[in-house]
């Protein structure tokens, strides 16, 4: 025991950093804030800790070669020992590194957290989500798979639609004028050096400030923050009802911060690494590419905007919404901090939650998207055909056979991205089935140049018996008349 | 007092110092920058677009949309199997054909061919276009991009080399000139 205090003076003779250490451990903390809901910041960072390890870890095998990533990942998964689960807590923590680091921005956002004194640590903490969302997206180009290829493709595309130097940042950002070897390198280079080299920079900057102006004191209804006052309040605090960091709150952190990485080695052994999906040759053309987890909600936006203001929303809406959260603690640097006074605030953060957990739910199965298989894979089901003419068989071929059934399900089977057409018939009259098959319009393609007339009388005469048993079919009025059909003049109900 | 108005020794030699390092960084930062920016100056001659061969008129029936693969001119040796890359042909008559990437105009995703109904489509936000590449329904402002295309000595030529995005030098079907 003896010997270890003696090799531990011998250090700190030179070292000089037991005192600041001990300083920076047992800095005051309000004993209010010892508090199960400060605990997100420094879960955050122990899960940026565990991916350094396990990306460091990564790189001795990885292989950052468009022509070897692929195989060099799938090495990992199948002849390294133990490569898969490596691959896995690096993916895993991913997700819950950017889920930690949110759930950190809403808790301090409701706390008031980023009002005077800590502006600048609320600005350096948005860059820290801008770098940890950067390192998302790099990661999984880096597994240099089909949705990787395709990802970078759509990238390529949205960064095409900047005005004037479009074309310009779209080369830049594959190293080329095509995605090839250079774009691997280049978000190599961006995910294990620059992004991480700024985030261990800017999380100690964000550290510094957290311990050198407090730990933002738990908001009290009615205690308002004031520029003039809050420092002397605050320290009249400390000293009045303060305690030191270690151990009166590190304890909670501690907990939280084991459990989490618990949390992602179980989330690892239990569902295993992310991919990589179908290698990346571009010839292969049978994929569906899907982002990842975290910008699922992207995926669904981009589907269901208006085309027209895709390009600005894409565009103008991500620097508004930067420049909101960056411009956040000069419009409310002072006044409430309590979410109980601050409705706006909740109001805020629920709308934000519920668009993004919808736009996430949704792009889930992606109901906009065609199911290129359906035509062929899900039949027509039996009791739409019992009871039918061979014309209306024929045109339920026709029906399987054009395709229709890729965005149109018949029984809950095929896609969604048109109506569902089980009771079609009950909206659409026979003229109208004729002209929306032909013409299409509001969203589908024009039928007419490929069906021939024969083709459309029997797949109108299929759509007309797609009606509840108990419905008639839709019918105009005035055609019996017109066509002096007294037969169907004397059907009418 | 003249201390103050006076430039020391040492107040000389750190400015010079100063002014010697600005003079070493921008020196470096030339070749830097040019190499940056190396991805963009070389395609400013479009020196990476060039005539690749799709294989003779032969493989390509008329009235029939085909797949058709090709590789890149410009090859490095760690860009692996990315610089293989499929097109749609389509052969109207004779010597007559259409060449269309397989990028959605939209963001980029690769479109399937349905010869069935004359369409394609998307998978990944449900683009369809027409047999000519003019767009049918869907997110797409406009129809598919379309190589330019030529047949010489019997065998079907592109000019290719740059992914198709909506603002590069290739032209979607149904859009005036290519250049804003």
């Amino acid at each position: 025991m003896r010997l270890i205090s003696q090799i531990g003076a011998w250090f700190d003779q030179r070292l000089q950093l037991a005192a600041p250490i001990r300083e920076l451990a047992e800095h005051p903390v309000p004993r209010s804030t010892a508090s199960w809901w400060y605990v997100f910041g420094s879960a955050a960072f122990v899960v940026f800790l565990l991916q350094v390890a396990t990306g460091v870890l990564l790189a001795l095998i990885y292989v950052p070669s468009g022509a070897e990533a692929w195989s060099s990942l799938q090495a990992l998964n199948h002849d390294v020992t133990l490569g898969w689960f490596m691959r896995a807590m690096h993916g895993w923590g991913s997700n819950f590194m950017v889920a930690i680091v949110l759930i950190h921005m809403v808790q301090v956002f409701l706390f008031g957290a980023y009002k005077f004194p800590r502006e600048l640590t609320w600005i350096v903490g948005v860059f820290l989500l801008l770098m940890t969302l950067g390192m998302a997206f790099s990661g999984q180009v880096l597994r240099f798979d089909q949705d990787a290829y395709w990802g970078l493709g759509i990238g390529a595309s949205i960064v095409s639609r900047v005005p004037v130097f479009g074309p310009a940042l779209v080369k830049l950002m594959l190293g080329g004028p095509i995605i090839a070897g250079a774009t691997l390198s280049r978000f190599f280079a961006l995910h294990v050096f620059v992004i991480p080299g700024l985030l261990i920079g800017f999380v100690s900057l964000h550290l510094l400030m957290v311990v050198k102006l407090g730990i933002n004191d738990w908001p009290m209804p009615g205690r308002v923050v004031k520029r003039a006052t809050y420092l002397s309040e605050y320290h009249a605090l400390i000293k009045q009802d303060g305690a030191p960091f270690v151990p009166y709150a590190v304890w909670k952190d501690m907990f939280v911060a084991g459990f989490v990485v618990l949390a992602v080695a179980a989330c690892a052994l239990y569902f295993g690494p992310f991919g990589p999906t179908g290698q990346t040759d571009p010839t292969i053309i049978q994929t569906v590419p899907k982002p990842d987890y975290f910008f699922l909600w992207l995926y669904a936006l981009l589907s269901l905007l208006p085309p027209s203001l895709e390009t600005p929303v894409l565009l103008i809406g991500p620097v508004l919404v930067i420049i909101a959260l960056l411009l956040l603690p000069f419009f409310s640097g002072e006044g409430e901090k309590s979410w109980q006074r601050r409705p706006i605030a909740v109001l805020t953060v629920l709308v934000t939650a519920i668009t993004l957990g919808t736009f996430t739910h949704l792009a889930e199965f992606a109901p906009w998207s065609p199911h290129m298989n359906a035509w062929s894979a899900d039949p027509v089901p039996g009791r739409f055909l019992r009871g039918t003419t061979a014309l209306e068989r024929r045109g339920a071929l026709v029906f399987q056979v054009k395709q229709c059934r890729n965005c149109h399900s018949l029984g809950e089977q095929g896609g969604k991205r048109g109506p569902a057409l089980d009771s079609v018939a009950v909206r659409l009259t026979e003229d109208q089935l004729i002209r929306q098959v032909i013409q299409g319009g509001g969203n589908m393609p024009a039928y007419g140049q490929n069906l021939s007339p024969a083709e459309t009388t029997a797949l109108v005469a299929f759509l007309r018996t797609l009606h509840p048993a108990g419905q008639s079919p839709a019918r105009d009025a005035s055609r019996g008349i017109v066509l002096g059909d007294v037969r169907e003049e004397g059907t009418q109900p | 007092m003249t201390s103050e108005t006076m430039l020391s020794r040492r107040g000389l030699l750190v400015k010079m110092g100063i002014l010697f390092n600005g003079l070493v960084t921008a020196a470096l930062a030339v070749p830097i920058v040019g190499y940056i920016f190396s991805s963009l100056t070389r395609g400013r001659a479009d020196s990476y677009l060039s005539w690749v061969s799709l294989g003779p008129v032969s493989d390509f029936p008329e009235g029939e949309t085909r797949l058709a693969t090709f590789r890149n001119a410009d090859v490095m040796p760690t860009d692996g199997k990315t610089v293989d890359t499929a097109c749609w042909v389509r052969r109207m008559a004779g010597d007559q054909f259409q060449v269309f990437a397989v990028n959605c105009m939209h963001l980029g995703c690769p479109v399937r061919w349905f010869p069935q109904s004359g369409l394609f489509m998307c998978p990944c936000h449900g683009g369809v276009y027409y047999r000519d590449g003019s767009r049918a329904s869907g997110p797409p402002l406009r129809g598919l991009f379309e190589y330019p295309s030529k047949v010489q000595n019997g065998v079907v030529m592109i000019q290719a080399g740059e992914l198709p995005t909506p603002n590069a030098s290739l032209a979607p079907v149904g859009r005036e000139s290519s250049c804003a």
